[in-house]
Order: C-alpha cells, then structure tokens, then sequence
C-alpha cells in the first residue's frame, strides 16, 4: 500500500483543457427548523430560505481549480426557483463562464427524475467532466451523479477528494472509511461526485455579483416530456420526537457546567 | 422475482465491512418475514474465505473474478447485476458508504429498480416494504414505500446491532460465471492509499471533546484543547473542521472518518448529521452542547445542552481543573 500524501502536480505534462459542468442544488438552510407540510409527506416549502448544497460549493471549486490550471470552461446548471438566479450570479461571479438556468420543472422532485432532466439538459452541452456535489440533504433515493453517469452512460465515482490531469487521464481519489483511500484512473467523459474541494471554496465579492446581475445573461433550457416517477412514493414525514435520547440539562451557565463535571467525574471514577 | 433478501457484502482489503454484519442481521429479520431466504452476494476475486464469515446467510452467491478483488463501480455492478438478474430478490440490502453510493444507484438504473436511500430502517407491512430514511442532516424522517415488487434499500451504517448477523459456519456457496463484460472498464483502480499515522490515535482515547461547525473559527479551538486537557482527553472533529484544514484528517470522527468508542464525548457545535453519528453514537456517554434545540445530535446524546457553547465551556473547564 500506498501512504497518504496529496498528488504531486505535474506542471510539465500537456493537459488537453476540459469544458466541466457542475449541477448546483439549492437546499434548505439546515440551520433553520424545519416544518412538515399538511399532508404529512413532505417539509413545509413555503418560508424556507434556501442555499447551495455544501458540496456543490466544493464542485464548484474544484472545477475553477481545474480550469484555471488547465484551461478549458466552466458551466454552471441549476433548476429554475426563486433563488436559483443569485446562486447562478454568485457562481459566475466566482469565475465560471457560463450559466444555465433550467426551467419547466415542479418542485422536490427524485433524483431519477433529475437524472433524466440533466441527461436531457446535458446532450445539448459540450462536456469532458461533470462534478456534482456527493450527496444533497434532501435526496431520498440517492445520489444523482451516480444516477447520471449511469443514464448517460458514462462512469462515475462518488466521494472523490482529489483530482489530477495529466494528459488526457484523470488520477482521482475515492474516499473510505478510516481515512483509506482508493485511487482510480480515467478518461472523459466521466461524472464525479465532489466531497470536498482540493482548498476552501471560494467567496464571490458581492459588489461583483451585483454587477453580473445588472450585465450577464443567464441561459435558459427548457425541460420536457421528463418521466417524473422514481417507483417509490413517501407515506410519511416526521420530525423525530426531540430530546428523546438526551436528558437537558437546564440553568444558568456555571449550575450546566457543574452539572456536566459532575456527571463526568462520575463516568470516569 | 422471489421472496429473498439480498445483501451485498462489503469488503475492503479482504476484510468484511462492520456494516455487512448489520445489513445480514436485518436481512434475517426481513427474510423471516417474507418467508424467503436470506442471500449475501459476494463480489470478489476469490469468494471462499469471504463466505466462511457468512454462517447468518441460507446462501451465499458469488461471482469471482480478478477484476472484483478490489472496488470497482463498473465491475462491481456487472457483476452484481447479473446476481439480482439471476436471483430476482424481493430486496437487496446495499450499505450506504462510499461504495454502497455508487453500486446502490448505479444498480436501480441498470435494473429498473427503485432505490431508496439513507435507510435507518426497513419492515415489511404485509406485502409492502416501508424504508425509514433519515434526510436533511437527520432533521427529517421519511417513510418510503416501494412501488414495485423488488427494490433496492441503501442503508446507512450503524442502523442495526452487528451480533445478529455474525454466525459461525460457511453456508452453501454457488458461483455464478464472471458476465464476460466484468473488465470492460473505463475506470481503472490502482492502489489502496493507507492513512498518514497522526500525532494521537482518537480511537485510543478514554475521553474526546469533539469541535463542530459551531466552534466558528480556527482561533476559538484553544478552548475545546483546553477542555480536553483539563479532562486528560484529546481533540476531535466533525468532517467540516478537518476540510477546513483546522484540524487534521486523523481526528475527524464519522463515515469517512473514524470510527470512535471513548468513555466520553463532548460534541462541541456539532449538529448530528447521520455521516457524524456513524463514528460516534456508540461512545459510554455523550454529552452535546449546540445551540439548536432541534439539532439530531440531541437524539443520541445522554445529556443535552441548548446553550452557547462560549459561555460553557470556559465555566466548564474551570470546574475540571
Ligand atoms: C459521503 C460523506 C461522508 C461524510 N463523512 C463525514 C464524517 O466522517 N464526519 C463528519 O462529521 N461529517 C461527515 N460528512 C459531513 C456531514 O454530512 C455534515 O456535513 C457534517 O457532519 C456537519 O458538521 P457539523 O455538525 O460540524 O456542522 P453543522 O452541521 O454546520 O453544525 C454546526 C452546529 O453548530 C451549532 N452551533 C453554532 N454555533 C454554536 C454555538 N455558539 N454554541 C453551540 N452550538 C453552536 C449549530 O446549531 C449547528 O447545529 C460526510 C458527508 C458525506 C456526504
Ligand atoms: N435539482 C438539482 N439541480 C442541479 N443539480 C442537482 C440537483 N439535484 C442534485 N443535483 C446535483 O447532484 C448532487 C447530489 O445531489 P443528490 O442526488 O440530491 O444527493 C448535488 O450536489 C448537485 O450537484
């Protein structure tokens, strides 16, 4: 075996640059508390702030990584809702070139269902890479880039931390359990899911997001005719009875931190 | 399509996975239920020591071939694809890790199969199969029913007791013939890369005070050291902490971490995300300090605090000194 160290980058080797499109999803702020709607099968949508998945953020910047080593372009795609513009501008703001807003879409839908928009969306598109975030908090039958590589009839590999180009071959990075890593090579076209950026993703300065929202164009791809079904249907969402687990420990902050040595020192004698 | 349970063993360097042995425990009680036998699917090259861990399983189905001795998704699925095409299960049990991700979706689109994943639990309602999936961070629970008559249930790790699915005993094995597809593949494994050995083995630690996204910055992590060598302990993270280069990679705790059992956890500013808990829900005692009174962490610790963390752990420290 191996032992861990982070690629050695190759500035020699010629790298054919690579147009990369990176699927953004807009989540609920997990910070906020989240609601059951009234049918019980879904969260309640309608005051919900939402944000770019954390590890669409990583795509993203693992992406500009890519191009701004290597040449190439970065597109940007995400699902036309009320606050896909802004996130759309931040990342163009960021450095990718282009943005594609698609439109004609219900809300909450499956990942099977997003994998067929995408397919859609991507066959008009000129690709070599597609990075997706690993996972999003509101998927529930599984992870897309999986599910789109497998519709477009591409590899794909999840939880990747590392990508290298040389030439035309990728060297990337899966992660294990235990911090063991597997490494694979490929060619494009492949999809990736990104579980974290090679650095700390980037901030877009607002005054350029701004700007870009007075001066740049969004595009705009209509879906149709998608199959919506995933075969599976919820019967039910709940929020778990809170504190069920825990005993709260109540007061002010030295009666709680008293309480916690006592029941440690406990523990431990 | 039969009434079996599949489940897919999971292995790495020869190893089974932990989370195979909860998957069979389960696939037992699911077996018994459906009246059909449980089956593990092994993809390996060489399935014969791999199936004498199997004692739970009524038959062990494997497909051998060079290519599968390590994780491949491309050969992987061939081959598992070609297990459920032959076996035609009620369900198969897949484990929601880093290869349970790519076989499990990559799976229900090779075989028209629905998937459904992040799985805490799975029963069988008569005829129908109900998945509990565990969504948003563990914010949210979610009922599933599967439509069809078989599916596909990615199950995260640490669901279910692991004892139930460890038998002695090598079940009959039948090895289907490698599809002659299996090293048709665009994506080429290479090495197994082992972890730099840190500084301190968390895993070796009685006492760990463990620093979330709500610690804020790299300059407030002296007050989480402080804590931990006032109680004799050591330093760990949730996955951000470590991808934020603040800490490194041997003291995060979770799916892609480590796998952590200490006589006390102090979840410092952790929200409970189900990837955390995986590493941690089996720690003596877990006491949680956040903000958010609906955060998941508060389902698994012993003792909860809804306070900021700032005000208690300096008050906290002091006491242990
Ligand atoms: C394939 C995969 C593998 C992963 N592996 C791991 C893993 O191994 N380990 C891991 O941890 N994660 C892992 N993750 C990430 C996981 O999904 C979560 O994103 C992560 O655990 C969240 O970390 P956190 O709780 O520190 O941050 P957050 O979820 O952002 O939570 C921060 C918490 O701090 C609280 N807080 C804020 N301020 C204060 C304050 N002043 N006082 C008290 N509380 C405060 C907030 O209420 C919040 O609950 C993985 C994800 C994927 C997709
Ligand atoms: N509605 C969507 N719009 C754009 N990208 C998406 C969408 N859903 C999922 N993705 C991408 O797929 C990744 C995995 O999401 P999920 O399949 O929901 O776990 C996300 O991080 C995104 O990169």
């Amino acid at each position: 075996m191996v032992r861990a160290d982070r690629f050695q980058r190759d500035e020699g080797v010629d790298t054919k640059p690579m147009n990369i499109v990176v699927p953004i999803k807009l989540v609920p702020d997990l910070v906020e508390e989240l609601e059951i709607n009234e049918d019980g099968t879904d969260i309640d949508r309608e005051f919900l702030t939402y944000r770019i998945n954390e590890f669409d953020d990583h795509a993203l910047e693992e992406a500009l990584q890519l191009k701004e080593k290597h040449g190439g372009s970065v597109t940007v795609l995400a699902l036309e809702s009320e606050e896909t513009d802004k996130v759309l501008y931040t990342a163009l703001a960021k450095g990718a070139d282009r943005a594609v807003k698609v439109t004609g879409l219900p809300e909450g839908l499956s990942s099977h269902a997003l994998a067929r928009t995408m397919g859609q969306a991507l066959s008009n598109i000129d690709y070599d890479l597609v990075l997706v975030g690993v996972q999003a908090a509101d998927d529930r039958d599984g992870q897309l880039g999986v599910l789109l590589g497998k519709t477009l009839g591409i590899p794909h590999l999840s939880v990747v931390t590392d990508i290298a180009v040389e030439g035309n071959t990728l060297t990337l990075h899966k992660e294990y359990a235990g911090g063991i890593m597997a490494q694979f090579e490929t060619e494009p076209k492949v999809v990736l899911g990104i579980q974290a950026a090679r650095v700390i993703p980037r901030y877009a300065p607002v005054s350029r997001v701004r700007q870009l929202m007075k001066e740049a164009e969004l595009d705009e791809v209509e879906a149709s005719d998608i199959d919506l079904g995933s075969g599976t249907s919820v019967r039910r969402m709940y929020t778990p009875t809170r504190g069920e687990g825990a005993e709260m420990l109540e007061g002010d902050a030295e009666e709680i931190a008293s309480r916690i040595a006592d029941i440690i020192n406990e523990k431990r004698s | 399509m039969s009434q079996d349970i599949l489940v897919v063993v999971e292995h790495l360097d020869n190893v089974i996975s932990d989370v195979t042995f909860e998957l069979l425990g389960k696939g037992r009680e699911l077996a018994t239920a459906t009246g059909g036998k449980l089956l593990a699917a092994v993809l390996t090259s060489s399935a014969q020591s791999l199936a004498e861990k199997l004692g739970v399983a009524d038959q062990v189905i494997g497909v051998e071939d060079p290519q599968l001795q390590h994780f491949n998704p491309e050969s992987y699925l061939t081959a598992l694809s070609s297990v459920v095409e032959k076996k035609a299960p009620r369900l198969v049990l897949i484990a929601n890790t880093s290869m349970g991700m790519d076989l499990g979706a990559s799976l229900s689109v090779e075989r028209n199969l629905p998937l459904v994943a992040y799985a805490a639990d799975v029963e069988m309602e008569g005829d129908a199969a109900i998945v509990t999936s565990h969504l948003y961070g563990g914010k949210i629970y979610s009922e599933s029913v599967l439509d069809a008559d078989s599916g596909i249930v990615s199950i995260l790790a640490g669901s279910f007791p692991a004892e139930p699915g460890k038998k002695d005993g090598t079940p009959e094995l039948e090895i289907l013939a490698a599809p002659p597809a299996l090293s048709d593949t665009r994506l080429r494994f290479k090495s197994l890369i082992q972890p730099e050995a840190g500084d301190v083995d968390i895993t070796q630690e009685d006492i760990l005070v463990a620093v979330g996204r709500g610690i804020q910055s790299e300059d407030n992590l002296p007050l989480a050291e402080e804590l931990a060598k006032a109680l004799g302990g050591a330093v760990c993270s949730s996955r951000p902490i470590v991808d934020n280069k603040w800490l490194e990679k041997n003291r995060q705790v979770g799916k892609s971490g480590l796998k952590v059992k200490p006589r006390v956890y102090i979840a410092l500013g952790i929200s409970g995300a189900p990837e955390h808990i995986e590493g941690m829900k089996d720690a003596e005692l877990i006491v949680a300090i956040n903000t958010d009174e609906t955060a998941p962490i508060f389902e698994h610790a012993h003792y909860g605090v809804t306070e900021d963390l700032f005000d208690i752990v300096p008050a906290l420290t002091e006491k242990l000194k």
